[in-house]
């Protein structure tokens, strides 16, 4: 037995050996039979994963399109910021790094966990942006930890540099991370989560145009996301710059006038509808929003009695009072009821059983002294004459209780009321008696600061209607052209029939109305035909916009524009509880002024201006109601 | 015949055809480290090399039946050795795993040195009985003699190592004369037996029945050995017909292909040189393999023939375990490609096997 295994005469049967051999072969076989399959059946399959593997698409992120003024002056400029994203295609386990991520980027962990479960169904390949703007110290931290923290990523871009001092803030808006809502939006299919869209004013309604379309790098990773090299670059298209219709002179100029008053300025060219001007305070800091906004922030523009967000230019729904007798006057004379009417004024009347005040005894009125005394006597009058559907008629023709189709967001378009209105809304009828107070821009009757330029600035142009906005037309593509009267419809471009006689008288009366006597009168600007209306609108029943403070103060509107036929400006002022319409006159006066001596300089024809005369006594005191 | 060993009768042919695959490792083991903190390792592995070539001619002159005779001791001392390593403050712990027992700064793993011991062994074991018709009892012995390093290994726990035991065994059984019965009745044995083990939980960890059954599903766990997988059929699929080119792999050099110098090397192979590249080298494991087969053919004694055979049956397996890994037939288990992996011990455990060969076939000449 123990000599076996040294036996020279034992050998194994050579079949066995053969069998094993075989067996190698087979082996050897199968698995080349694998190799084929991978490397020549499946390898475009697998080249393709490869190249995933390997390749990041990196955004290149588009630079938005600047504003300029219609002189070409900077309005809202860009600057280079990093922002850092985290990618998720790293096959990290990201909860570990959390900690670290949020004590390097001055966040916290809350913060950190709702971001990624807001982006928690986003695709994995798409960077989510977890922090913007970052500062300097951040960068650094980021590239001290690319190894520890591969799946942070910064990206340069272009942020938004809006003027300070919310300097024209409603009319410019803001920008934002594109929100859940507007994802939903049909409007919005082309956009991806985290994208920047404009939230509000120009940027919201051209954003389309402002955006342009970012690009994106391809660069060659490894596993850890360890950048090997680059390959091609898409180039982003970056959006197009914009002039707009506002002049910064003019918008400086009613900035200045409304100053830390609430309310709203606008000034537009009634030949084109080209706005000037854009005010409504108090305003807020688009800066805060171009970076993520701070809850507390936040908090306290929503919470603002004074309603900084709210764009007062088109959103303030507010009785127009002695304005509105501009357009009651078209009516009047419209209906040949005006003409011949003269009332005695004997400090107000009785209409179906109720006396309606007026502040004076001004004698006996007729259509001339009407507008620039402000006789509500008078106008009471002319409403029952025409009756509420008549003037509806009318003020429905100039606009009132529509949109304008500016183009600008959220619009509201006020109230103009009638019998089917009232009936439609509160399910009564029309009270005849309530057809008196709307003779003076009282009662159900709101309209917003644009609308009444539009309105007012139309009648002296002898009912050319235009359509108000901010950008010239032929900077922008015909199609988009087109897509923005589809989303903005409203009144727009229209021609009123206006018989030039009555143009004539109502426009010769708005001149009165900064003449001694008027109720600008103290407003009066030498050598420039600034006509007018004021107004000064009760708040106890159709509210302001808010202010708790201001009570019953009435609200202080004025109507202006030079000169008084075919104006070249037109200037609506509000101010909230201004309590007389004269208050808003001398606002209007102001920005009146600095277009005026604007154009004059231009024309090297500007003569010193002289103070604005004193003014008498009893104009000043005899306030419009 | 001659009185004296002559290295004029040295397999140079077979010898030749190992250099030229250990030159393709050491060129592979460059790329693949080329862009690592490993880089450099394809010097280490070419010293190594000379190391393992060194010891492969000292080994050529060892009589293998001197190592023969010796067998039953060898094998008892690493036995113990393997049982001394699960106790804890004498062996030493690497990543959950008590395999390395050391004495100050010299540091062995038992269970490579007891692949070698086993196949000497089991050659000892067969050779003795002849080759003729295995009663029950031989097979018994023989199992139990394989059977109980394989325990203590799976303890320590090493699943790919104790795996790589049983060629040796299965290769002993068919060469020293098993019957078609017996072979039967061990199959259905064995099938039962697994299935037991897997079963019940108690033998395999969760974490190693994960590993061998994630091959068949990669995406299941595509963070883990799925992931694994994953990335090697990737690097191997996107080689195509010709390979990106030494250095230009994008999943070797991207780091993406896990340790793609030492058990994923196959990988890193296919995805640089392509489907030609890949054919080549099985071409080589065939050649290098044919000659083993032939040279234990030759031997002069069962002995001798077994202890080839031994070799040739740890290679064969390794070479299918490995590659079968890396193009997903096989589970990820921690099996390095001899000849070509980087490592000390796989290269150690290679060239001496390839010195102990040279010696039986140079002894073959000598009376």
């Amino acid at each position: 037995m123990a000599n076996n295994q040294y036996s020279r005469d034992i050998k194994l049967p050579a079949i066995k050996l053969a069998a094993v051999q075989y067996v190698v072969a087979l082996i050897l076989i199968i698995l080349i039979a694998g190799l084929w399959r991978l490397q020549v059946l499946g390898s475009e399959n697998y080249r393709v994963l490869a190249e995933q593997n390997r390749i990041r698409k990196v955004p290149v992120l588009a630079s938005r399109g600047k504003l300029f003024d219609r002189e070409g002056r900077l309005i809202v400029d860009n600057y280079p910021s990093v922002s850092c994203f985290l990618l998720r295609d790293q096959n990290r386990d990201l909860e570990a790094d959390l900690p670290l991520i949020a004590g390097g980027l001055h966040m916290d962990l809350d913060q950190l966990h709702s971001i990624l479960k807001h982006y928690q169904h986003a695709p994995g390949y798409q960077p989510i942006p977890l922090k913007q703007d970052i500062t300097p110290d951040e960068v650094a931290f980021i590239e001290a930890h690319r190894n520890e923290l591969p799946e942070l990523e910064t990206i340069d871009e272009q942020r938004r540099l809006y003027p300070k001092d919310g300097f024209a803030a409603h009319l410019i808006g803001y920008v934002g991370e594109v929100s859940e809502e507007m994802l939903n939006d049909p409007r919005y299919e082309f956009y991806a989560p985290g994208d920047v869209v404009g939230k509000a004013g120009i940027e919201q309604s051209y954003d389309q145009i402002l955006r342009g379309e970012d690009g994106s790098r391809d660069i060659i990773v490894d596993s850890h996301g360890r950048e090997l090299g680059r390959l091609g670059i898409v180039h982003a298209t970056p959006g197009k710059d914009l002039r707009l219709t506002i002049d910064l002179d003019i918008q400086r100029a009613a900035e200045k006038a409304l100053g830390p008053r609430n309310g709203a300025i606008v000034a537009m060219d009634p030949r084109n509808g080209e706005i000037l001007a854009w005010v409504s305070h108090p305003s807020f800091d688009p800066n805060s929003f171009a970076v993520k906004i701070g809850r507390e922030e936040w908090t306290h523009l929503i919470t603002d009695p004074n309603h900084p967000l709210m764009n007062k230019v088109i959103q303030a729904q507010l009785a127009p009072g002695s304005t509105f007798k501009i357009i009651m006057s078209a009516a009047g004379l419209g209906e040949g009821v005006a003409q011949n009417l003269k009332v005695n004024c004997t400090g107000g009347g009785t209409f179906y059983g109720h006396f309606f005040a007026c502040d004076q005894h001004h004698g006996m009125v007729d259509i001339h002294h009407a507008i620039p005394l402000s006789c509500d006597t008078y106008y009471y009058t002319l409403a029952q004459k025409l009756g509420i559907d008549t003037i509806a008629k009318y003020a429905q023709s100039f606009g009132i209780g529509q949109k304008t189709g500016v183009d600008m967001p959220n619009e509201m378009s006020g109230i103009m009321p009638s019998e089917a209105w009232k009936l439609k809304t509160f399910h009564d009828k029309w009270y005849a008696g309530e057809t008196i107070s709307v003779g003076i821009g009282q009662g159900a009757v709101a309209v917003t600061p644009l609308q009444l330029a539009r309105a007012l600035g139309g009648i002296a142009s002898g009912g050319h209607m235009v359509r108000p906005h901010t950008v010239f037309p032929e900077e922008l593509p015909t199609d988009f052209r087109q897509a923005l009267l589809d989303s903005f419809p409203g009144s727009g471009e229209t021609q009123v029939p206006m018989d030039p006689a009555n143009w004539e008288i109502i426009t010769d009366a708005m001149a009165m109305v900064t003449q001694p006597g008027g109720t600008a009168a103290a407003s009066h600007l030498a050598d420039v035909d600034f006509a007018g209306k004021t107004g000064t609108a009760q708040t106890a029943s159709h509210g302001a916009t808010g202010h708790a403070a201001g009570g019953s103060i009435p609200n202080a509107w004025f109507v202006g524009m030079v000169p008084r036929r075919n104006p070249e400006i037109v200037v609506t002022v509000l101010w909230e509880n201004g309590n007389w319409g004269a208050n808003s006159a001398h606002l209007a006066a102001e920005v009146i002024e600095a277009y005026v001596n604007k154009h004059r300089k231009a024309e090297h024809n500007l003569v010193e201006p002289a103070a604005p005369a004193p003014a008498p006594q009893t104009a000043a005191s005899g306030g419009a109601h | 015949m001659r009185r004296f060993l002559s290295f004029r009768d040295f397999d140079w042919p077979l010898l030749g055809l190992v250099l030229l695959m250990s030159a393709l490792s050491v060129m592979e083991i460059y790329s693949a480290t080329l862009h690592t903190k490993f880089v450099g390792f394809h010097t280490k592995q070419l010293i190594w090399l000379a190391v393992g070539m060194g010891l492969m001619f000292l080994m050529s002159k060892v009589n293998y039946h001197r190592l023969i005779d010796i067998a039953y001791y060898t094998y008892g001392f690493f036995l113990v050795s393997l049982t001394l390593v699960l106790i804890p403050h004498i062996g030493k712990k690497v990543l959950g795993a008590r395999r390395w027992i050391g004495v100050g700064a010299i540091h062995f793993q038992p269970s490579e040195w007891m692949k070698l011991v086993l196949i000497i062994a089991v050659a000892r074991y067969f050779a003795n009985l002849g080759a003729k018709d295995l009663r029950w009892s031989d097979i018994f012995k023989a199992f139990a003699l394989v059977g109980l390093p394989m325990l203590l290994v799976l303890k320590e726990p090493d699943l790919g190592t104790t795996l790589t035991y049983t060629p040796v065994l299965l290769c002993g059984l068919f060469l020293g004369g098993i019957r078609w019965k017996q072979a039967t009745v061990l199959i259905l044995c064995a099938v039962l037996a697994l299935s037991g083990i897997w079963i019940s939980g108690k033998v395999l960890k969760p974490y190693q029945k994960q590993r061998l059954t994630s091959f068949m599903n990669p995406d299941a766990d595509p963070k883990g050995s799925g992931y694994q997988i994953r990335q090697s059929l990737i690097a191997v699929g996107s080689g195509g017909i010709w390979g990106k080119g030494i250095a230009k792999g994008t999943q070797t050099q991207g780091d993406f292909l896990p340790i793609p110098y030492t058990d994923f090397i196959f990988a890193a192979f296919s995805e640089e040189h392509g489907f030609l590249g890949a054919l080549f080298l099985l071409l080589l494991y065939f050649l290098i393999l044919m000659r083993l087969i032939q040279n234990a053919q030759t031997a002069a004694d069962l002995s001798g023939t077994f202890l080839i055979m031994g070799v040739v049956a740890v290679m064969v397996f390794q070479i299918a375990v490995n590659v079968g890994m890396v193009i997903g037939l096989m589970p990820v288990t921690g099996i390095p490609l001899p000849l070509m992996s980087y490592g000390g011990s796989s290269v150690l455990f290679t060239f001496l096997s390839l010195g102990m060969v040279m010696n039986v076939r140079m002894e073959r000449f000598v009376n």
